[in-house]
């Protein structure tokens, strides 16, 4: 049996392009599991692939949309929110997904996301959070804890991180949720639920980076990361999520946000139909 | 006592940096360029590297910041690639047009669509127009010494103006070799403390980036361009007088080999070049007269000098690893420019070879100087550009 014939056996191969694999990721890392939770969500929802689209830029799970069987664009560093943006306004029949790290989407891109969530276009922005920029060989970025040891930080990190789920909901998004990729079940029940809610969704990873992140910060194996999580970690759902940072000893997870509100496309369309009333009112 | 070093160019670009005494690093990771800047996040935090160190959010930030730290009066050093150097177009202008003399290397590397992290240099060339003077490289030894010297020139009040340092991606930037490392003293001789002419002080407060009304601002530009037109005499000399420090000469804007009495003459840019003299050797044993032309500076474009060159030479083969869409090859472009106004001009050739990090090896150069050669008997070129190897 070839190769390719031993992938298409798994049921979720449709989703996949099997030419692609195997895929970059590190042994450990959390993004084949993210992936995973993805399809599945795909798959449970019985999603029209043909009108389904996935953004991703610049990053390890920036390879993500070149996995995934359907319409989707690796597009450049941090730019995945506008493009994205541009496509569902284009074609607003779409239903479009970001796959992006941390850096991406909170450094080079974090204006891209800021404005998305403010405006309420319908998007599901998903963030693998590795604490790094793994894909360069681990240098400090947005969501570096303090004292964290990266190659630009080597003698620890003095830049305070980001607490993105904090970031999201003060933006404007309608849905914001944090997990680890040790919460599968959970992931892709989130990942389904942001699928099927319109406005600017957000579910922030946390994701394991055992080969760069963790072996300077001296945190194990792969398992013993998916272990420390199962430890700290705490599901408080409707959590404040301003009270929610990420400490050594704390990840609180769980839906932060899940709220109602008009869609950047559809007060576009009402704006529409406004102004074309009042044109033909003369 | 000098050191010897064995390390990859990147690595000697982080030291050359510390050798510059630069004062103020802003930085973002890009393949192939981010092991410079780690080794100086590395060396800065030590405490070997008395500098500040910026971890910034994108590269638009880290040219901001480097505008911000040289304006204020800091020996400033940034580096990129490829689309961290696009991105950073909009401030190049405002660092040239400040007259701020920042210092750059770029790891020459493809653009996408679709990602390629592979050596073309049409990143770098393609920020031509942006006012900042343009070197490039051969070997580590060259890229220490030019970054050295791109401050030496760049701090020069008649100059005055940003340098990038171009280093091909992974065929130099990831590459070892043997690098003499000056003692540092010396490198304080022929590199002095900055003194700007000009800084942001309270006690003397100036204003930057004011409204510039038609009424000067073609003065201003008229200045830049003077100011690319004294590089071309700087330069060179600053080559020699490094030179005269500490044993290496570059060829200062243009690099020749065996020109003198060559009837064939190629044109290159960085490593190419290095090919190139192993293809004229060769070349040349079996009875060729050719030469090599590396072309280590592209702004201020030499075309002084290649006019000198098209004196005597009866071609010119030009090997491009970068394409300006729709025209030619850039170095094939320029050449022809400045020989426009010439009477009697060789016949010129362009290859475009090496594209995305396409391997141009000696052997690659020998076939090209064999076509070149063939269509220089025959008195006229067949085509005006050549594919090298593609596949079709």
């Amino acid at each position: 049996m070839t190769v390719i014939q031993e992938f298409e056996k798994h049921p979720l191969a449709k989703y996949l392009r099997a030419e692609r694999f195997p895929h970059i990721w590190c042994e450990g890392c959390g993004d084949g599991i993210i992936l995973h939770c993805f399809v599945k969500a795909l798959d449970d929802l019985a999603v029209d692939i043909d009108k389904f689209v996935v953004v991703s830029g610049i990053g390890c799970i920036g390879r993500a949309a070149g996995y995934v069987k359907c319409d989707s664009f690796h597009t450049t560093h941090g730019r995945p929110i506008a493009l994205a943006t541009g496509i569902k306004l284009a074609n607003p029949k779409l239903t479009v997904a970001v796959l992006s790290g941390d850096g991406d989407l909170f450094a080079i891109g974090g204006n891209h996301f800021i404005h998305a969530a403010r405006r309420n276009v319908d998007l599901t922005v998903i963030c693998s959070n590795n604490f790094n920029y793994g894909m360069t060989g681990g240098q400090s970025g947005p969501t570096t804890p303090l004292d964290s040891y990266t190659t630009t930080t080597p003698y620890g990190n003095i830049e305070h991180p980001f607490n993105l789920v904090h970031l999201a909901a003060a933006a404007g998004s309608v849905y914001v949720a944090r997990w680890t990729v040790l919460h599968v079940r959970r992931l892709a029940e989130s990942i389904k639920k942001a699928l099927r809610k319109k406005g600017f969704k957000f579910i922030e990873v946390i994701s394991p980076c055992p080969e760069i992140y963790g072996r300077r910060n001296k945190l194990g194996k792969a398992i013993d990361i998916m272990k420390l999580y199962r430890q700290i970690s705490e599901i408080r759902h409707g959590y404040d999520p301003a009270k929610a940072e990420i400490t050594r000893e704390k990840i609180v997870v769980g839906e932060f946000i899940d709220i109602e509100k008009p869609t950047y496309g559809e007060l576009l369309q009402k704006q529409f139909i406004k102004i074309q009333q009042k044109l033909s009112e003369g | 006592m000098a050191q010897t070093v064995i390390d990859t160019a990147n690595h000697i670009a982080a030291y050359a940096a510390k050798a510059a005494r630069v004062q103020v690093i802003a930085a973002y990771p890009i393949t192939p360029q981010t092991s410079i800047v780690e080794r100086i996040a590395e060396l800065v935090e030590s405490g070997e590297f008395d500098a500040e160190y910026i971890r910034v959010e994108s590269e638009h930030s880290a040219m901001a910041a480097c505008i911000g730290a040289a304006a204020a009066g800091a020996r400033t050093f940034t580096a990129t690639a490829a689309h961290g150097l696009v991105l950073m177009h909009e401030p190049m202008h405002w660092a040239s047009g400040s007259r701020l003399p920042i210092v750059m290397p770029v790891a020459n590397r493809a653009l996408g669509p679709g990602w390629n992290i592979w050596a073309d240099s049409t990143d770098s060339m393609s920020q031509r127009d942006t006012g900042w003077i343009q070197f490039y490289c051969a070997d580590n030894q060259e890229v220490f010494d030019t970054i050295i010297q791109a401050y030496k020139l760049c701090e020069n009040e008649r100059i005055l103006l940003p340098a990038m340092v171009c280093l091909e991606a992974f065929i130099l930037t990831h590459t070892y070799m043997p690098v003499k490392i000056p003692d540092q003293e010396k490198i304080d001789d022929f590199l002095p403390h900055y003194k700007p002419n000009w800084i942001l002080d309270v006690s003397n407060p100036l204003s930057h980036g004011n409204i510039l009304s038609p009424e000067w601002y073609m003065e201003f530009r008229y200045m830049m361009q003077e100011s690319m037109e004294n590089a071309k005499q700087l330069i060179p000399e600053i080559d020699k007088e490094y030179s005269k420090h500490f044993g290496f000469e570059h060829g200062g804007l243009v690099d020749k080999y065996k020109c003198d009495d060559a009837d064939l003459i190629l044109l290159t840019v960085g490593t190419i070049g290095s090919e190139a003299k192993v293809a004229v050797d060769n070349l040349r044993r079996e009875g060729l007269k050719i030469g090599s032309a590396r072309i280590r500076v592209f702004r201020p474009f030499p075309k002084e000098e290649i006019r000198k060159l098209a004196e005597n030479a009866q071609m010119f083969a030009v090997i491009d690893r970068g394409i300006s869409f729709g025209m030619e090859g850039f170095i094939a472009e320029e050449t022809k420019a400045s020989l426009c106004s010439q009477n009697d001009r060789p016949l010129i050739a362009g290859f475009i070879a090496g594209l995305g990090g396409r391997d141009v090896t000696f052997k690659t150069i020998e076939k090209i100087a064999k076509k070149s050669a063939e269509w220089m008997q025959r008195g006229r070129i067949e085509k005006e550009t050549v594919w090298v190897d593609l596949k079709e």
